[in-house]
């Protein structure tokens, strides 16, 4: 890479694939005749795959690619795939092709490598056949697996029945070639392959052996406990070793300590090496070409107040390159890098796009369905089953058929062209295509159907490929038959189809963001800095929230300085304008166009926004426990980390303090994590050790969970003579006013010690208590208002937790920061970016497109019963008043189409368009014409 | 359009047209693609329908539901292979059940006009919320649900089948009795319901009950 920020030339080298991506439609036929086996890498190695094959079922694009395990490309030998692929697909004289791109900005998203566990030998990796890694284990549950979902055992492929997982290898560490950081996500992935293990088979017996069960994130407890109770299931906190290997049983030994019974062994029949997760492969090749620095683990050194920038401008990351990161926090920080390029580059915003003209769509309402059938043979995969030129001609009989044939290809470039072609030479106004799923295809042969100037909804796909040819590949002449069936009752609803329009929302420019923490100013300089105007309403009389208390970060930023100048950089901002004291007192109006009521101290307003952040925060629990509120040397982390930053001499010159963990929250009326406090424990007493070294410390904790990089804070503070003791639930610490043995008046806190097997009692001169993170007061009013949802927990509960973690179900509104989850103030930052970048995809454009098939009242019909408003969970039917009195009429801008109303309506009057019950019953009609109501069951049925 | 789009009506439909069994792919449970949880509607009604075929004399078994994603093409063979094999024991509809075919029409044809009843019944009485796929199949087996069951379809559900016989020509309650597989006093209630609302006659000349 050369060059500037703005103004970057990468030279790539892309790989031959072998196969020509524009020609090859993915049917697999060179796969099957391809003679050469090598072990499947993305099955890691457990089971084989061909020298040429796809890479996983669900790859993009999803066709094949010709692997170096090929004999032609060793020893130019067989071509067998050449001469089967009618698509002519392959090419063998590809070479590596040299390529030039100029680029404004680059966003690495380079991922993380799995820790290899053969770098020690201690794991047994690749010495006991039963032995495997999580990843290894995560192929055997999958059904697209090595053994299409069996749990095998590599030795003599019988299902194992005790199965132990180690926890922590290659993470937590400080021994030569693994990782002293928690790689964050092993225990929740640990607790899911248990849960499917027991899945497979309830009477498998699981083991975990765990350090810290670290389930931090959000719904994360509730997983822990649910595979915790499951009957066979035993969490046991113990180092494990692997010992030996059974020479006939190949079962593997396992030795590890418990407090009740010291050092013991255990035969397994499976070991599951839970892990950990590594830095990008060939991490100081990337960081050279590119100009950036790496941290001491080998990911990129970035900062907490922005950790999607690198140390080069221009160069930012998302991703598990931060460091371990979960799938959430890549989502936010991919889709909050999108953002800063954004921001970056913005001034040349639209240069590159291009608008796409139709021609005009003919009015065909008036004439009789004139239906063209396209048969695709797909090369080979539908043609040598099913005898195609019988199926056309068979089509040609059906009514209202005027034109059937057949197409090698129908999604090839000059396919598309010849339907196009025919629907104007034929006048056709509905076509039928019968070739494979309408998944990956129909969005196409749509566009077709527009380039031919008819509407896009008179359209259907017979799917004759993997509903037919793939799974009767022995029976061909049942699947002509069969072919002609799907074709007949395809072509039975596209006679009763109807045009129908998409409909364009003009989308407000402007974007609303409540609450005014880190999370919503960063939210809305972004949106800001990419043009658009952005309210951002703040309850209180300043800016800043929950962080307007917080001093520093674990890694040490300035959180105080930081605030100034976001909330300087905010009121700054000609584009933001900021309401202060400030309460909504009406939300209306759907995606794209809301309108707001806001009473502030500007006074009313009413503003006019096409997208909205909810990014109200948290609160923090007061708690009512360990004498909170009644003695004043007892504290709360925050409270601590306030007077810590105070200098106040009763803290500073304590001599003893005890921390207790998990104080309202991993409980039974909170139900899980706060996240942050371990970390903020282990802030607080580091701070505490700089200022006054002979201080003793004690965090009372249940599980330490400084997760990630925190890690080596918590290493760090035990070093320092910082005194960690595990207590259980049902064995709190107990909090009394006493007196030390020298007279000192004291807190008694006692708590018992599990490794030493007795109770102990520390003289603490202040007691700090790390109170859960809440959900905000005001939590279910705003969702109430802006027709949200809320998790279990009270937080509010995003559109997936994985895949959409910033958006809500509801189209148009966003969310970030503590009200989704108690998050750190980096995870904040990512996520606030990534709501940013999601309002942007959606500002950024003039419109939003509204699908034609959603739901629609015949008023003549409704009884206004209400059951439709019911069964919409997207709130996208009302009543309204009408000269025929009360009636339901659809939103259709928030119809999302799933049609559950038509199944409660009991008059039938509200229908789902595209998918109407008489288009359905059509089909169902057409799958069982009259003559083979008679014939015998075998025939009817098929065989099995 | 979601796996809780599927209707009793289309189930019905299939069925009077001949299928033998009917099945219907849906989403795992609690991984909805519209974040509205229609499979559990889908599979609400499949139990509601598993038990107006059994209330009609047909067997359940000739649903099916099963859930599945996109990926998953392994569980589909299993699924519809076992669903086939099922089907195949039980033989042809009606006939596996030692009915003949006016006898299946004329049920299916009730049940079938019942329908819009049983959505009102359905909402008012039997939904939902959605939950573990356990409580759902311990709900639809439960006293509770049968007395509700019997309560505010089984009556209507005999009057809709007598109805719907009686379109095949006139009979007596003796008739009726047999080929509902009542007994003559459940028979004559409903008649006398029936003939109060005029939905039934009794015909002086044939001494038999027909249409009104």
């Amino acid at each position: 890479m050369e060059g500037e920020a703005g103004d970057f030339t990468v030279t790539l080298t892309r790989k031959p694939r072998y196969i020509r991506e524009d020609k090859c439609t993915g049917c697999t036929t060179c796969v099957e005749y391809c003679p050469i086996e090598y072990p499947d890498q993305f099955n890691q190695e457990i089971s084989k795959n061909k020298a040429v094959h796809v890479y996983f079922s669900q790859a993009i694009p999803l066709v094949s690619y010709i692997d170096e395990s090929c004999i032609y490309l060793k020893e130019k030998k067989c071509r067998i795939c050449e001469s089967v692929c009618q698509a002519k697909a392959i090419d063998f004289q590809q070479k590596p092709e040299k390529m030039e791109i100029k680029v404004g900005a680059v966003i690495l998203s380079t991922g993380m490598e799995p820790f290899d566990p053969k770098v020690k030998d201690e794991y047994c990796y690749g010495k006991f056949e039963n032995v495997l890694t999580s990843m290894d284990y995560e192929r055997l549950l999958s059904s697209t697996g090595p053994y299409e979902g069996e749990i095998l055992r590599t030795s003599d492929k019988k299902h194992p029945h005790k199965t132990a997982w180690i926890q922590c290898v290659g993470s937590r560490r400080v021994t030569e070639g693994e990782n002293s950081y928690c790689s964050g996500v092993c225990c929740t992935y640990t607790q899911k392959q248990v849960i499917l293990t027991k899945d497979h088979n309830a009477d498998a017996e699981c083991t975990i052996f765990h350090n810290d069960i670290r389930s931090f994130g959000k719904d994360f407890e509730r997983y822990f406990r649910r595979a915790d109770e499951l009957p066979g299931v035993r969490f046991i906190r113990s180092y494990a070793t692997i010992v030996r290997e059974d020479p006939v049983t190949k079962n593997v030994t396992i030795r590890y300590a418990t407090t009740d019974d010291g050092v013991k062994e255990e035969e397994f029949d499976m070991v599951v090496l839970s892990v950990g997760l590594n830095h990008p492969v060939a991490h100081e090749e990337l960081a050279g070409k590119f100009g950036i620095e790496l941290n001491s683990h080998g990911f990129c050194k970035i900062v907490s107040s922005n950790p999607m920038e690198t140390t080069r401008p221009g160069i930012f990351i998302s991703g598990a390159f931060q460091g371990p990161i979960d799938i959430p926090e890549s989502v936010f920080s991919a889709s909050g890098a999108g953002s800063q390029v954004g921001q970056f580059l913005d001034y040349r915003r639209g240069n590159l796009a291009k608008e796409r003209v139709y021609p005009p769509e003919r009015d065909v309402s008036q004439e009789e369905p004139r239906i063209g059938v396209f048969v695709c043979h797909c090369g080979a995969n539908i043609g040598r089953i099913v005898n195609v030129p019988e199926t056309v001609e068979y089509c040609k009989t059906l009514p209202n058929v005027v034109h059937a044939q057949e197409q090698l290809f129908s999604c090839a470039t000059n396919s598309a062209k010849e339907i196009t072609d025919m629907t104007k030479e034929k006048g056709l106004n509905r076509v039928v295509i019968a070739a494979c799923s309408p998944r990956t295809l129909e969005p196409l042969f749509r566009d077709t159907l527009r380039e031919a100037g008819i509407n896009q909804y008179y359209f259907e796909m017979a799917n004759i490929r993997e509903h037919n040819s793939w799974v009767h590949s022995k029976e061909k002449e049942e699947a002509t038959r069969k072919a002609k069936d799907i074709a007949r009752m395809s072509i039975a609803r596209a006679r009763r189809l109807e045009p129908l329009q998409e409909f364009d929302l003009p989308v407000d420019k402007a974007a609303l963001v409540v609450g005014g923490g880190i999370a919503g100013m960063n939210c809305a300089l972004s949106i800001a800095n990419q043009g658009h105007e952005v309210h951002v309403v703040e309850k209180n009389a300043e800016l800043g929230g929950i962080a307007r208390r917080i001093h520093s970060t674990l890694d040490g930023m300035d959180v105080q300085e930081y605030l100034r100048d976001l909330t300087a950089k905010v009121y700054q901002h000609q584009l933001i304008h900021v309401y202060h004291d400030a309460t909504i007192t009406d939300a209306t109006g759907y995606v794209g166009n809301f309108v707001t009521k806001v009473k502030s101290d500007r006074g009313s307003t009413e503003i006019k926004h096409g997208a909205a952040v909810l990014a109200i925060g948290a609160d923090l629990y007061t708690p009512t426990e360990y004498l909170y509120g009644e003695d004043e040397r007892v504290t709360t982390h925050l409270e601590l980390e306030e007077r810590i930053a105070q200098g106040d001499e009763a803290i500073v010159n304590a001599h003893s303090l005890v921390m207790i963990q998990c104080v309202g929250c991993r409980n039974e009326d909170r139900d899980y994590c706060s996240r942050i406090c371990c970390s903020e424990a282990v802030k607080n007493a580091l701070k505490l050790k700089e200022v006054n070294p002979g201080m003793d410390i004690y965090v009372l904790f249940r599980d330490m969970r400084t997760y990630g990089f925190n890690e080596d804070y918590y290493r760090e503070a035990s070093n320092q003579d910082v005194r960690f003791i595990r207590y259980e639930p049902q064995d709190k610490p107990e909090v009394e006013p006493g007196e030390s043995e020298d007279g000192r008046p004291v807190l008694k806190v006692t708590v018992t010690d599990f490794v030493l097997g007795k109770k102990l009692e520390l003289d603490a001169d202040i007691v700090s208590l790390a109170a859960a993170v809440i959900p905000s007061a005001a939590t279910k009013e705003i969702a109430g208002l802006f027709k949200v949802t809320l998790s279990p927990d009270g937080f509010f509960k995003e559109a997936h937790v994985k895949l959409r973690p910033v958006e809500f179900g509801t189209d148009g509104v966003y969310l970030c920061g503590l009200a989704h989850y108690p998050k750190t103030i980096q995870e904040t930052i990512n996520q606030s970016y990534g709501a940013a970048g999601r309002v942007l995809t959606l500002l950024s454009r003039d419109v939003v497109v509204a699908s034609g098939s959603v739901a629609e009242v015949d008023e003549n019909r409704c009884v206004s019963c209400g059951a439709c408003i019911t069964a919409c969970s997207y709130g996208a039917i009302d009543f309204y008043e009408t000269p025929l009195g009360r009636k339901a009429r659809v939103n259709p801008v928030l119809c999302k189409g799933d049609g559950l109303c038509n199944t409660v309506c009991a008059t039938s009057a509200i229908v789902l368009k595209h998918f109407t019950d008489d288009e359905i019953m059509s089909e169902i009609d057409e799958a069982f014409p009259e003559e083979d109501v008679a014939l015998p069951m075998d025939v009817a049925v098929g065989d099995v | 359009m979601c796996s809780g789009r599927v209707d009793l009506a289309h189930v019905f439909r299939a069925f009077s047209k001949g299928a033998d069994g009917v099945f219907i792919g849906a989403c795992h449970l609690n991984e909805c693609n519209y974040t509205t949880h229609g499979n559990y509607h889908a599979l609400t009604m499949v139990n509601l329908a598993k038990k107006l075929l059994e209330h009609v004399g047909l067997n359940p078994q000739r649903l099916n539901i099963e859930f599945m994603s996109g990926s998953e093409s392994n569980l589909f063979v299993e699924g519809v292979n076992g669903f086939v094999k099922k089907v195949k024991e039980l033989g042809p509809l009606g006939r596996g059940e030692g009915l003949g075919d006016s006898d299946v029409k004329f049920k299916l044809d009730a049940v079938t006009r019942l329908i819009p009843y049983i959505r009102l019944v359905e909402r008012e009485r039997l939904r939902l919320p959605a939950m573990p796929e356990e409580e759902y199949r311990k709900f639809f087996e439960s006293d509770e649900l049968k007395r509700l069951f019997e309560e505010t379809v089984a009556d209507k559900l005999a009057i809709a089948q007598i109805v719907s016989l009686l379109r095949q020509g006139p009979l007596s309650t003796a008739d009726i009795a047999q080929r509902l597989g009542l007994t003559p006093s459940k028979v004559s209630k409903h008649l006398n319901a029936s003939s109060r609302q005029r939905l039934v006659r009794y015909d002086e000349s044939l001494k038999r009950f027909a249409l009104a």
